[in-house]
Order: C-alpha cells, then sequence, then structure tokens
C-alpha cells in the first residue's frame, strides 16, 4: 500500500440557484478516487456553502495514484427526488507524486459541467503521503518528471539524454457505446472526460516505466494527442525524449527553503536508479492493461498499404535542404543506396548510438550548446490508413441526433489492438530514420507527430529534423573525453549546425553547396529547413519573420479504399506545392533559413487542407539567396511580356521592401579577400510547374544552365498566375508587429515583461457546392489572413510587440466548413533597445556562445532582458499615455475598495477607519506574494504561454504538467449566443480551469502552453453544438527577475505563499 | 465564404478602452468606430473591425452578469482581467448620461417610469439599449443601499466598487430618487445634474438621519444612521422658524441688521432693502412647509420660485447673493428673541450652499 491521498472540501462560492422555491442551494460533495466514494454533509440553503470537511483518506497503490484522477461532484441534495449535479472537478494528482513538484494542491477550482460549463467554485485541499515502494516488479513509475516544454527546463541540467520514448493506449470510444443511446449527453461527455483522463494516466506512467528502465529520471517535450477515430475508437498517444535530469544549484539558493520538512520525508531518490533489476517488458503490462485492450479475436484492422503498393499509397517523403529538396517514387531507390553508403562512411560514435537505440529520435527542438553538430534538413513520412468500418449505413455523425441511431449490436464493435497502431506508427519512424541517414545523419531532432481523420480515413505523419548529434550527452560519461574536445575545437561557433552532414559526392538531393559564408571551411547548403528552433548560438542578419505555405485540394468524395488510394495520389503534390511555396516565400522575404517548420495535412470530405507555417531567417553562413525569376511560356505575345516584366518588377519591389524591413543587410564579404576556394557556381533549377505530369517529373531538374542566384518561376497556366499572385498578396504585419513560430525570434532580444496568449477560432462555409482549386485556395488563404490582420488590430496596444511561437491548426468539421485554430503569444519588445542591439547582435551572440559552453543549459534568455528591469505593472505600460494615469488612479483606489468589499463579506461593517487599519496588512500580503503587484486579493493572476520561458522573469520551480481534456455541449445554442458565442465561452472557461489548477499548485504561470485539440461540432438546426478542447502545459512558478535582484533572501516566503495563503485569503 | 464562427479568446481579457459595447447594437458601435477614423489609423478593414467589435459584445455580454454585483468580478476565475481594466469596466458600465439622469432624477425608479423610457430615448438621442442599462444601474443600486445602514457614499463604493465621483452621483441619484424630489419642471430645466448632485451631498451631510449625532466614521454610533431620508423631526422643528416671518419686529430687525451690514457693499442695495421681506418671507416658508411630503418634492421648484428667479430678475450678480445670504443667516444670530439658532444654522447652512449653487442663467 504504497500512497495515502488526503483529501479536505472546504468551502463553496457561487453556486447556481438549484432550488427555484429559496434560491437557494443545498450543496454536498462527493469525493471519488478509485472505487471509494466519500461524502460530505449537505449545507443548507446557501450558494456559498462552508462545509469544512475532515479529511477524507484514501489508501491506494502508487499505480492508481498515477493513472487514475481525484473526481469531486457537486451536488444539490433533494429529499424527494435525486439529487441534482451541480458540477465536477476532476484533479490530476501527479503532481504530487515527484519531489522538487508541488506538495499540497489547494485552492479554488471551478466547478465545471459539460452542459452549463462553468456554476461556482469549490475550495479543495489534497494531499499525498508516499511510501517507498520495495517491490521491484511494480507498475508505477512514480517519481519520473514530466515536461512538455520542448527544451531542458531552466532549472534543471542534462547529464544524459537517452532519447525517444513512445506509448499509446487504445480503448472504446465511450460516445459510440451503445449505452450511449440511452443515457443522457452529460453522462456520454463525463464518461468522455473520465475515460481520457484514465487514459492520459496510464499512458504517462506507462512512458514512466520505459524511462526508468532507461535509467533516466524525467520526460522533456512530452507531447499526448488523442485521436478520435469514431467507431473504431479513442487513441491516446504520447511522445517524449527521455533524459536524466540534474536539479542546478540556485544562484539564489533559496529554492531548497521552499520545500517544507514534510516534502523530505517523501523524497524518492531518483537521481540513482530506483530500481537497478526492472523486469518490466516495455508495453506490455499484464494486468492493467486487460482493461484497455480488446481480445484478439475481437480485432479486426485493414489496412490499405500492403507492401507492394506501398508506394502508392503510403507515400512518405523527406524533404531535403536543397532548393529542390524532393524525393519522388523513383527518387527513393537512389535514397535507399545513399542510405547504405552514408552510414558506411561514417561510422564512429554515430554509428554506435544508431545500434544503441531503436529510433534515434528527439521531441525537443533547442538544445544545450554544443549538442547539435550539423543539421541536414527535414524528414517527414506520412501514410494514409483505413480504420475500422462497421456497415452501418444510419451513421452520420457525432451530434447528438445520431445518437439515436446507434448500434445496438455490442459485438459489432470493433477495435483495433493498440500493436496494430504501434505497428502503424513503427513503420512511419522506420521510414523517417531511413530518410535520416539519407541524409548523413544518424538523429532526428524536433521530432513530432499528428494524425488527421476523417471518417475511417486516417492520415499519420510524423516529421523531424535530421542532425547530427554530439554523443557526449547521449551516453553516460566516462567515454566523452577526447572525442568531445575535438568535436568542439572543430566547430566554428555560430554556424556549425549549418555545415552538411552528408558526402559532398554523394548526395541525396541536388542541391547547391558553398563554402560556409561565416567560417569558409565547410560546406552549406544554399536554403536550409529544420523542424527545430533557432539555436541560440547561431549567427543572423536581421529579423525573422512567420511564413506560411497554404494549400487546397479538391478531392471526390469516395469510401474506403478507393479514397484512400485518392488521398495517397494527392499526397505528393500536396507536398511539392508546399513545398515550393514556402521556397518562394523565403526567396520573397529575401532569407535563407527556414525554423520550427510545421505541416499539417489536414483530410476532408472531399478537399485536402496543407498548412505549413515556418518562421524565416537569414543565417549569416548560408549564401545570400538569389531572387525570383519569372519566365513566361509564350515568348511572342507583346502584351504578355510586358505583363511579365511588370511582374518581374512587383516581385523585386517585394524583396527590396523586405529587405529593408527585416533588416536583412549582409555584410558583402569578397569571396577573393577571404582567400577561401571558389565556390562552384551555383545552378539555378527550373522548376516544372506542369500539373498533369506525375512526381517523376519533379526530379528532372534543370542543373545544367542558367543564370546563378536566380529562381525561376514559369507562368505557363492560370494556375501558376494564381501562385505568384498569392505569393504577392501575403500583406507583411502592420509596423511595430513581429511574426514567428518559434520560441525566439531573432533579432529581438530585449523583451519587456507584457505578455498576452489567446487563442483564436475562425470558421468559414465556402459558399458554392462546384468550387474550383483556385477559388478554394483563395478562400484559404483570405481566412489565415484576415485571421492574422485580426490578431495585429487586437493587439495594437501592445505595439512595439512579437508574436511568438504563432501555431495554426487546420481541420476540416464538415463539407463545406474550414476551421482555423490559432493559438501564439504576443510579447512587447523595447524598441529603442532592439533598434541598438541588433546592429551588435550577430557578435554578441558569437561571444555569448563561446562563453556559455562552460555554463551548460542555461537558455541565454536572461540576458536578453535583464538589462532592463521589468515594470511592475505590465498592463497600465500597454494603454496609450493618457490612459494610463487613469488606469493607475483607478488599480489604486481598486485595490482599497477590494479590501472593504472582502471585509464586508466577513459580515461586519467596513468604514473608512478600519480600512487604513487593515490596509497595511492587505499591502503587505500583496508583497509577499510571488504573482505581480497586480494579483487582487483573491484571484492570482496565471499567466499562461506557449512558449518555455517568461520574458522579465525567471522560473524557479517546475510543479509538473497539466494535461488537461473538457467536453462542452449544448442543446440551446442560440440562446448561448450562439456558435461564437458557445465557443468563446468555453474556451475562456478552459483558460479558467487551467489557471486553476495551476494557482491551487501554488503556480503562477503555465508555460509551453499547447491547445493539442478543438474540435467543434455544431448543428444549429437542432440548436445543438458540441466542443472537445485538450490543452496542456508546464505549471511554474517564476519570480520577476526585478524582484531578484532587489529581495533575494525574502523569496522563499513567496514562493510559498500562495500555496498557504490562498485558502484563508479568500475564506 | 462566410465567416461561420469569429472570436478571439485572450489570457487576459481584452477590454475595450472606449466602452462602445455598454450602449447599442454592433453595427451602431462599428459605425462609430469608422468615424473616430480607427481605420484610418491602423489600416485595417471594415471586416476587422466588425470582427473585433463583435468580440468586444460577446465578452461584455458574458460580463454584464458579473457587473451587476460588481465585487463578484473581483473573485471570479473565468476572465483574468488585470485591476486597472476591471475598474474601468465596471466605471464604464455604471457611467451615465447628463441628459438621460436629468429626465428621471427624482423619479421613482419603477416599472412605470422604465416604461417612459421609450420616449426618453429617442428625446435625448441616447439608445435605448443604453437607457435602460442606466436606469436599471440606478434601481439596482437603489434596491441594494436602501435598506442599508451607514453613509450613503460608503455602501455605494463597497458594493459597487465605484470611484469616489461615481459614487457620490449614485448617492445623489439614490437620494433623490428616495425623497422624489421633482426636477422636471420648466422652470427647472436650466439646472443641471451637478447642481442638484451638489445640493443632495449637501442635504445628505446635514438634514438627514445621518446627520445627527457623533462623528460619522465612528462605527458604533451608525447604527441609526440612515442617509436615505430626510430627518422627520428636524423638518418638523422648521416650523418654528416661522417667527422670523410672522413676528413683524423680528422681520424688521433682520432687516435693518442685514441692511446696515450691506449698506454700501451691494451693488442692488436698493432692490435688496425693497425685496428684503419677500425673499426673507420665501426662504422661511419654504422650511416651514417641509413637513408636507407634498412640499417636500417641490422643494427645488419652490426655491427657484421664492429665491433664485426674484434675484435673477433684478439682475443680482452672483457675489451680491453670497453677501447676502451669509449676512441674512448671520443676522439671525443678533436676534435676541430668537432661540432656533441652531435649527437655523443647519437649514440655512445648507440652503445657503443649495441657492448660490442653483443661482445661475
Amino acid at each position: 500500500m504504497p500512497g495515502k491521498l488526503k483529501v479536505k472540501i472546504v468551502a463553496g462560492r457561487h453556486l447556481p440557484v438549484m432550488d427555484r422555491a429559496s434560491d437557494l442551494t443545498d450543496a454536498f460533495v462527493e469525493v471519488k478516487f478509485g472505487n471509494t466514494t466519500f461524502k460530505t454533509d449537505v449545507y443548507l440553503k446557501s450558494l456559498n456553502p462552508q462545509w469544512n470537511s475532515e479529511w477524507f483518506k484514501f489508501e491506494v497503490d502508487d499505480e492508481d495514484l498515477q493513472d487514475e484522477p481525484l473526481q469531486i461532484t457537486v451536488l444539490d441534495h433533494d429529499t424527494y427526488s435525486a439529487n441534482d449535479a451541480i458540477g465536477k472537478v476532476y484533479i490530476d494528482i501527479d503532481p504530487l507524486l515527484y519531489s522538487e513538484a508541488a506538495t499540497v494542491i489547494s485552492g479554488w477550482f471551478p466547478i465545471y459541467d459539460t452542459i452549463h460549463g462553468i456554476r461556482g467554485e469549490i475550495n479543495v485541499v489534497v494531499k499525498v503521503d508516499l511510501f517507498n515502494d520495495l517491490n521491484r516488479f511494480r507498475q508505477s513509475s512514480c517519481g519520473v518528471k514530466f515536461f512538455c516544454t520542448t527544451s531542458i527546463p531552466k532549472c534543471y541540467r542534462a547529464v544524459i539524454i537517452h532519447g525517444f520514448v513512445e506509448e499509446l493506449v487504445v480503448n472504446e470510444d465511450p460516445e459510440y457505446q451503445w449505452i450511449d443511446r440511452i443515457r443522457t449527453p452529460r453522462a456520454s461527455n463525463e464518461a468522455r472526460q473520465r475515460l481520457i483522463s484514465l487514459m492520459s494516466g496510464e499512458l504517462q506512467r506507462k512512458i514512466g516505466l520505459k524511462v526508468l528502465e532507461m535509467r533516466g529520471n524525467a520526460v522533456v517535450g512530452y507531447l499526448q494527442c488523442f485521436d478520435l477515430e469514431g467507431e473504431s475508437g479513442l487513441v491516446v498517444r504520447a511522445i517524449g525524449t527521455a533524459c536524466t535530469l540534474d536539479k542546478l544549484s540556485s544562484p539564489a539558493a533559496f529554492l531548497p527553503a521552499c520545500n517544507s520538512p514534510s516534502k523530505d520525508m517523501k523524497e524518492i531518490p531518483f537521481n540513482e536508479d530506483p530500481n537497478p533489476n526492472t523486469h518490466s517488458s516495455g508495453p506490455s503490462t499484464p494486468l492493467k492493461n486487460q482493461t484497455y485492450s480488446f481480445s484478439p479475436s475481437k480485432s479486426y484492422s485493414r489496412q490499405s498499404s500492403s507492401s507492394d503498393t506501398d508506394l502508392s499509397l503510403t507515400p512518405k517523403t523527406g524533404m531535403g535542404s536543397g532548393s529542390a529538396g524532393k524525393e519522388g517514387g523513383p527518387f527513393k531507390a537512389l535514397l535507399r543506396q545513399q542510405t547504405q553508403s552514408a552510414l558506411e562512411q561514417r561510422g564512429g560514435s554515430p554509428h554506435r548510438f544508431c545500434r544503441r537505440r531503436e529510433f534515434p529520435f528527439f521531441t525537443l527542438t533547442a538544445f544545450p550548446p554544443g549538442f547539435l553538430v550539423h543539421v541536414g534538413g527535414v524528414v517527414s513520412a506520412r501514410s494514409v490508413k483505413l480504420l475500422d468500418r462497421i456497415h452501418n449505413p444510419a451513421f452520420v455523425g457525432i451530434m447528438g441526433n445520431t445518437r439515436s441511431y446507434k448500434l445496438l449490436d455490442w459485438n459489432s464493435f470493433n477495435s483495433d489492438e493498440p500493436e496494430t497502431r504501434d505497428a502503424w506508427w513503427a513503420e512511419i519512424r522506420q521510414e523517417i530514420k531511413s530518410h535520416a541517414k539519407a541524409l548523413g545523419c544518424h538523429a532526428v531532432v524536433g521530432y513530432s507527430e499528428s494524425t488527421s481523420i476523417c471518417e475511417e480515413v486516417c492520415i499519420l505523419s510524423a516529421s523531424g529534423t535530421a542532425a547530427v548529434l554530439n554523443p557526449r550527452f547521449l551516453q553516460d560519461g566516462t567515454v566523452e573525453g577526447c572525442l568531445e574536445q575535438r568535436l568542439e575545437e572543430n566547430l566554428p561557433i555560430g554556424c556549425g549546425f549549418c555545415h552538411i552532414p552528408y558526402d559532398e559526392l554523394n548526395m541525396p538531393f541536388p542541391a547547391h553547396l558553398t563554402y560556409c559564408y561565416n567560417c569558409r571551411k565547410q560546406k552549406v547548403p544554399d536554403v536550409l529547413f529544420t523542424t527545430i528552433d533557432l539555436p541560440t548560438d547561431a549567427a543572423v542578419i536581421g529579423k525573422g519573420c512567420l511564413i506560411q505555405a497554404r494549400l487546397c485540394r479538391l478531392k471526390k468524395k469516395a469510401q474506403a479504399e478507393a479514397n484512400a488510394t485518392a488521398i495517397s495520389n494527392l499526397l505528393p503534390f500536396m507536398e511539392y506545392e508546399v513545398h515550393t511555396q514556402l521556397m518562394n516565400k523565403l526567396k520573397l522575404k529575401g532569407m535563407n533559413a527556414l525554423f520550427g517548420l510545421r505541416i499539417q495535412i489536414t483530410v476532408g470530405e472531399n478537399m485536402l487542407m496543407g498548412l505549413a507555417s515556418a518562421t524565416g531567417v537569414y543565417l549569416a553562413a548560408l549564401p545570400t539567396p538569389g531572387g525570383i525569376q519569372i519566365a513566361g511560356k509564350t515568348p511572342n505575345d507583346g502584351s504578355y511580356e510586358q505583363h511579365i516584366s511588370h511582374m518581374q518588377k512587383k516581385i523585386n519591389d517585394t524583396i527590396a521592401k523586405n529587405k529593408e524591413l527585416y533588416e536583412i543587410n549582409p555584410p558583402e564579404i569578397s569571396e577573393e579577400i577571404i582567400g577561401s576556394p571558389i565556390p562552384e557556381p551555383r545552378q539555378r533549377s527550373r522548376l516544372l510547374r506542369s500539373q498533369s505530369e506525375s512526381s517523376d517529373e519533379v526530379t528532372e531538374l534543370d542543373l545544367s544552365h542558367g543564370k546563378k542566384d536566380a529562381f525561376v518561376l514559369e507562368i505557363d497556366d492560370t494556375d501558376a498566375m494564381e501562385d505568384v499572385h498569392s505569393l504577392l498578396t501575403d500583406v507583411p504585419p502592420p509596423s511595430g508587429f513581429y511574426s514567428c513560430n518559434t520560441e525566439i525570434m531573432p533579432g529581438i532580444n530585449n523583451w519587456t515583461s507584457e505578455i498576452q496568449m489567446f487563442t483564436s477560432v475562425r470558421v468559414i462555409r465556402l459558399s458554392s457546392l462546384n468550387l474550383t482549386n483556385q477559388a478554394l485556395n483563395k478562400n484559404f488563404n483570405d481566412l489565415c489572413e484576415n485571421l492574422l490582420k485580426s490578431l495585429y488590430f487586437k493587439l495594437r496596444s501592445m505595439i512595439p510587440c512579437c508574436l511568438c511561437h504563432v501555431n495554426f491548426t487546420v481541420s476540416l468539421p464538415e463539407d463545406e466548413l474550414i476551421q482555423v485554430t490559432v493559438t501564439a503569444v504576443a510579447i512587447t519588445f523595447d524598441k529603442n533597445q532592439a533598434l541598438q542591439t541588433t546592429k551588435t547582435h550577430v557578435e554578441k551572440s558569437l561571444q555569448r556562445a563561446s562563453t556559455d559552453n562552460e555554463e551548460l543549459l542555461q537558455f541565454p534568455l536572461e540576458l536578453c532582458s535583464d538589462s532592463l528591469p521589468s515594470h511592475p505593472f505590465p498592463p497600465a505600460k500597454a494603454t496609450s499615455v493618457d490612459y494610463s494615469s487613469f488606469a493607475d488612479r483607478c488599480s489604486s483606489w481598486i485595490e482599497l475598495i477590494k479590501l472593504k468589499a472582502q471585509t464586508i463579506r466577513r459580515g461586519s461593517i467596513k468604514t473608512t477607519v478600519t480600512v487604513e487599519k487593515a490596509s497595511p496588512m492587505g499591502e503587505g500580503n500583496f508583497r509577499n506574494r510571488s504573482a505581480p503587484p497586480c494579483a487582487n486579493s483573491t484571484v492570482g493572476v496565471v499567466k499562461m504561454t506557449p512558449l518555455s520561458f517568461i520574458p522579465g522573469a525567471k522560473i524557479t520551480k517546475y510543479l509538473g504538467i497539466i494535461n488537461m481534456f473538457f467536453i462542452r455541449e449544448t442543446t440551446s445554442l442560440r440562446e448561448e449566443g450562439g456558435v461564437s458565442g458557445f465557443l468563446h465561452a468555453f474556451i475562456a472557461e478552459v483558460f479558467a480551469m487551467v489557471r486553476a489548477h495551476v494557482a491551487a499548485l501554488g503556480g503562477n504561470a503555465v508555460v509551453s502552453y499547447i491547445m493539442k485539440q478543438c474540435v467543434f461540432m455544431e448543428n444549429p438546426n437542432k440548436n445543438q453544438a458540441q466542443c472537445l478542447i485538450n490543452v496542456s502545459g508546464d505549471a511554474v512558478v517564476f519570480v520577476r527577475e526585478s524582484d531578484l535582484e532587489v529581495v533575494p533572501t525574502q523569496q522563499p516566503t513567496a514562493n510559498c505563499q500562495p500555496l498557504c495563503t490562498e485558502g484563508e485569503v479568500t475564506t | 465564404m462566410t465567416s461561420e464562427l469569429d472570436i478571439f479568446v485572450g489570457n487576459t481579457t481584452l477590454i475595450d478602452e472606449d466602452g462602445l459595447w455598454v450602449g447599442g447594437t454592433v453595427s451602431d458601435a462599428v459605425a462609430l468606430r469608422v468615424r473616430s477614423g480607427i481605420l484610418e489609423q491602423t489600416g485595417a478593414t471594415a471586416a476587422v473591425l466588425q470582427s473585433d467589435t463583435m468580440d468586444h459584445y460577446r465578452t461584455f455580454h458574458m460580463l454584464e452578469r458579473l457587473l451587476h454585483a460588481p465585487p463578484k468580478l473581483l473573485h471570479q476565475l473565468i476572465f483574468q482581467i488585470p485591476p486597472s481594466r476591471q475598474a474601468l469596466l465596471i466605471e464604464r458600465y455604471y457611467a451615465f448620461d447628463e441628459a438621460f439622469v436629468r429626465e428621471v432624477l427624482g423619479k421613482k425608479l419603477s416599472k412605470g417610469t422604465k416604461k417612459d423610457l421609450d420616449d426618453i430615448s429617442p428625446k435625448t438621442g441616447i439608445t435605448l439599449k443604453s437607457c435602460r442599462r442606466q436606469f436599471d444601474n440606478f434601481k439596482r443600486v437603489f434596491k441594494v443601499v436602501e435598506e442599508m445602514r451607514g453613509s450613503l457614499v460608503d455602501n455605494i463604493q463597497q458594493h459597487f466598487l465605484l470611484s469616489d465621483r461615481l459614487a457620490r452621483d449614485y448617492a445623489a441619484i439614490v437620494f433623490f430618487a428616495n425623497n422624489r424630489f421633482e426636477t422636471g419642471k420648466k422652470k427647472l430645466q436650466y439646472l443641471s445634474f451637478g447642481d442638484f448632485a451638489f445640493c443632495a451631498e449637501l442635504m445628505i451631510q446635514n438634514w438627514t438621519l445621518g446627520a445627527v449625532g457623533e462623528a460619522p466614521t465612528d462605527p458604533d454610533s451608525q447604527m441609526d444612521d440612515m442617509d436615505m431620508d430626510l430627518d422627520k423631526e428636524f423638518l418638523q422643528d422648521l416650523k418654528e422658524l416661522k417667527v422670523l416671518v410672522a413676528d413683524k419686529d423680528l422681520l424688521d430687525l433682520h432687516k435693518s441688521l442685514v441692511c446696515t451690514a450691506l449698506r454700501g457693499k451691494l451693488g442692488v442695495f436698493s432692490e435688496m432693502e425693497a425685496n428684503f421681506k419677500n425673499l426673507s418671507r420665501g426662504l422661511v416658508n419654504v422650511a416651514a412647509k417641509l413637513t408636507h411630503n407634498k412640499d417636500v418634492r417641490d422643494l427645488f421648484v419652490d426655491l427657484v420660485e421664492k429665491f433664485v428667479e426674484p434675484c435673477r430678475s433684478d439682475h443680482w450678480p452672483l457675489n451680491d447673493v453670497r453677501l447676502f445670504l451669509n449676512q441674512y443667516s448671520a443676522s439671525v444670530h443678533s436676534l435676541d428673541g430668537f432661540r432656533h439658532q441652531a435649527l437655523w444654522d443647519r437649514y440655512m447652512g445648507t440652503l445657503r450652499g443649495c441657492l448660490l449653487r442653483l443661482y445661475h442663467d
């Protein structure tokens, strides 16, 4: 019995009126964990009940502790009829299971109901007493830390980075069970929420086991997703990077003090391997597994791809770094050959490494200095699969109206075993691995996986960046020594990662190599595409910008195999088009590298959508990109010629404008002066844009002649015209705005402290049924552009600012609907300082890189922001000048009034005199909190950001991951303000629940926040809508750097303060 | 291509500074914003503006429920709003239009008055939605503080978290609504809400139950304090002042004292001398009549009729009015036969302040 969970229900507030007669509520609470349930007393006739319950104690296995969520249900007692549920709170107690994280969960949680949304709040305290487990055959993995952050967390040091961990669990979807026919939508939603919570817990535990097996103690870059496969089930899968992390002894040394004494007792010594003799056989955990998997006899899976039709049905594309880095089918054979030779030539440590791990993948996107040696380019693979299909013609969709049609026949329900899904992913990963090898790389970094499902067709995608890594971090200490030294000596700072890892004579694809513009010693490609963040030591010229390629393709409606085949056939063209668009736009911006590239292919009933986002930069090490040349195919027509030259001029102007805008002015270094060998003349590549030909024409690249540095677009049909137009229609952000989809914006390094994370969702209905590809493309393009414009307008008060980590997701919920969801964070920066620093940025980063190598793994972000003390009152700063004084005034009096209001609530009448007496105490409270001063008396401010850091602040503690799944449904859509009103309220509620959980853990921010899923379905005719949202992130405690400098000794209390006082202050 | 759904949700809720959402429809607000030149300033399109305005309206719609009890806004978890913005929201929501408040000031905040809003809206040019909001705000504040003890302004501030200035205005509105002072007569049209609010404050300070007793800051003594109602006992006592005009000797003595003191100091001395008895009778009779509710309601009409208008028709400068009123009040202390000095001061001190405020064109 290795754990005791203790729960106390303190109070409720703002409860809804459940008894119309009295306008009051008789509330009580059920606390459930596993199969044990406790109840509080009924608190009669109050909307603000004070239960102050005893400690409810659950004695449970730590395995259950990891899997099960704590379930708190608030009900209204009814003497004569059934008790009415007010709502629920699910609390993931995982953060309490490892030391260094939270010690207690205590605070106000919104009471959530899937039909009514948030209905009041409840104050809960949760604690866990863990006993040391001596059972070596245990199935739990308590103590393994999880981070969503895709870099080494700020207050840790990576001792070893072990590598890839993955796992998936499958279950049937409660929404599709026969019982759903007779139960209420609420019950169905709750069953789903609970199931996903359980599955997430199980998944995390299993991954933890794998990490322990690898002798690691943490998972970094943990990404968990769920696939709603409809009737064939529900898949929850996760990938991550196993590491052994060491807590950095913080310079301020206040962290140990922060741990309460009780904390030390439950400390698990996970730095040494807690379980040296684990014999756990990986994913197959005998007892637990049975609950969720189905017996093999029932399972039935049909895959559209067999080995011989592999190419047509499962196009897997590796995108290289060259300007024409594109391999179609025939190319592949060549690739495979090269794989062999490349491997033979390399050998050495990379080879050793490869043998050690099945998949040398890393979900990290930012690395400790020296970790990344070379970057090859983007590798990606896609595969179209057919999900299991039940022959049920009555099935229409997931909305309420179809519930009644669902099958009663339990036995006809089929589901794949996890093994089938595992096999699918293994296949894709294998593909990725071989692509990486073809690029002469032994590892893939910035690795991610995704799916797109429409009815029974599923596209599995994986992508990453092929790379050569420094083995120092990958294996246990001893061997590293001299090898590492040599590697580092050879590595020129700031350009090393650009140098090609593959062999020049045996290039995997035609690329144009030159000698590095930085060190002049090694070869570099002319363009570099990656999925990772810009390395901190990279030498960059100017600023970066968000570059998107957008594409739609119509597809005939089809069933099963025919559908899968159609999609498979379209995919290579889409990939190619997306790539071309990216390349064109990159050149139009005058840049030569893409970072953070994410290509999303979404499948719908009658179309495929492709959306690629990346951050373009100008790498100093790479050659200046050539311009874009337009060539007409009918040269004799005079007016046509004129038109062409007009277009050409426009393009040239745009390039020049962009260079100015992004401050791209690379130093003119004459090659002779340097005295390096003259690079071979780069060749022009001409891309033939005829649509009818198959992919083999793509590889037929014209490498022999043409002007240097030119990238030719041939306008031979309206299609291509359209493309050129769309190139030029992308409007740059208004002045004062920058955008990127990476963590760090190149060229801006003086962030001020104001941040605003947001989610924006748009759905458009396509007007006509007989759409053309062009019209579709235009609609999609407009949708994205308008969305961006709206963002710029909304955030105009933050200028100058940068939209970071802009993350677009496209889905096709219905035939004529396109949904785009954007999550990003706007961060303000100091414009004046930006101007000064950009000039010296390159040199600075170079210096930094050289000095930082000793001081490992601390990202030099502090360096950017510590120069200016953060503004103590961020919101006032954003507003216009004349307004800010008003704001200040308001805030001062409202704080005073708040104290009044609070005391009134306690029941005494307040007057001015007593307020003055009370206020010093109140102010003291404010000062002691680690939250910013604008925090009000009961609700602490919780920042949310998709980035791994908070500008102007230092993260002092990671409290555990937040991974939440919510369903919201309504049967009164119009009354809730239509679809917009419904979703607006729901997303606001999701934010609120995330913030509440973080605050209860004692944190004041969520970093690496991501909305992984936002599935929205509507049925306006029935006045119904349903939405599923899945979010995750890392709960942290941060301290403003300005506070750190002023009162370093006072901080320990400050960190613990929110934890302990939250309850008292508010009751 | 039509937008089915279009939302923006920030971790920090964006609150529009202009606060256009408080009144009118979305299209009204969009038109107003377009006129403000925001499109030219930002280079945004009309569609962007429309979408932004919709977001603000939706946010506001969700917040409105909370704004009905502003302390809830502070404790709720759904919207993360910086304190300065919370204050702005509350302030904007409880702000009212001068034109509107003049229409309903002193009227009973009942359903009947609410029906009048349909007429008030076109008359004042304020949208019906805004009128309703303002009316409901008045009524809500009234209901909450009606039965409450203690300082009216403090109560309003505590329960609605309004700024000092706005809380005082609401105190005046509540006070006027409670006492049903007539403010709508034609001859009162020249008076602004500010004039009335000023008078209300003076009256609350001096003529209500809360005004008697000990220092208002002492919490224990406030148990009987009621700022809403005029001190009935005080109003009854005011009858005693009648002697000042009823006793001819006293009236003559009073007049001579005032005239002696002001001779050579007033530009309108002769007019004052001629009118003294009329003015004095007017002022004292107003006091004596305040026992009747009907006459209390007509207080401002009476003051304007009996004092402001006669003076104005003789073109008294404001300074002369001040000198006269000061002397008129002070001279009573020298009347040996008059025994109600304290009562006179309580009455005249407030009235003097009110009259000076009311005396303008």
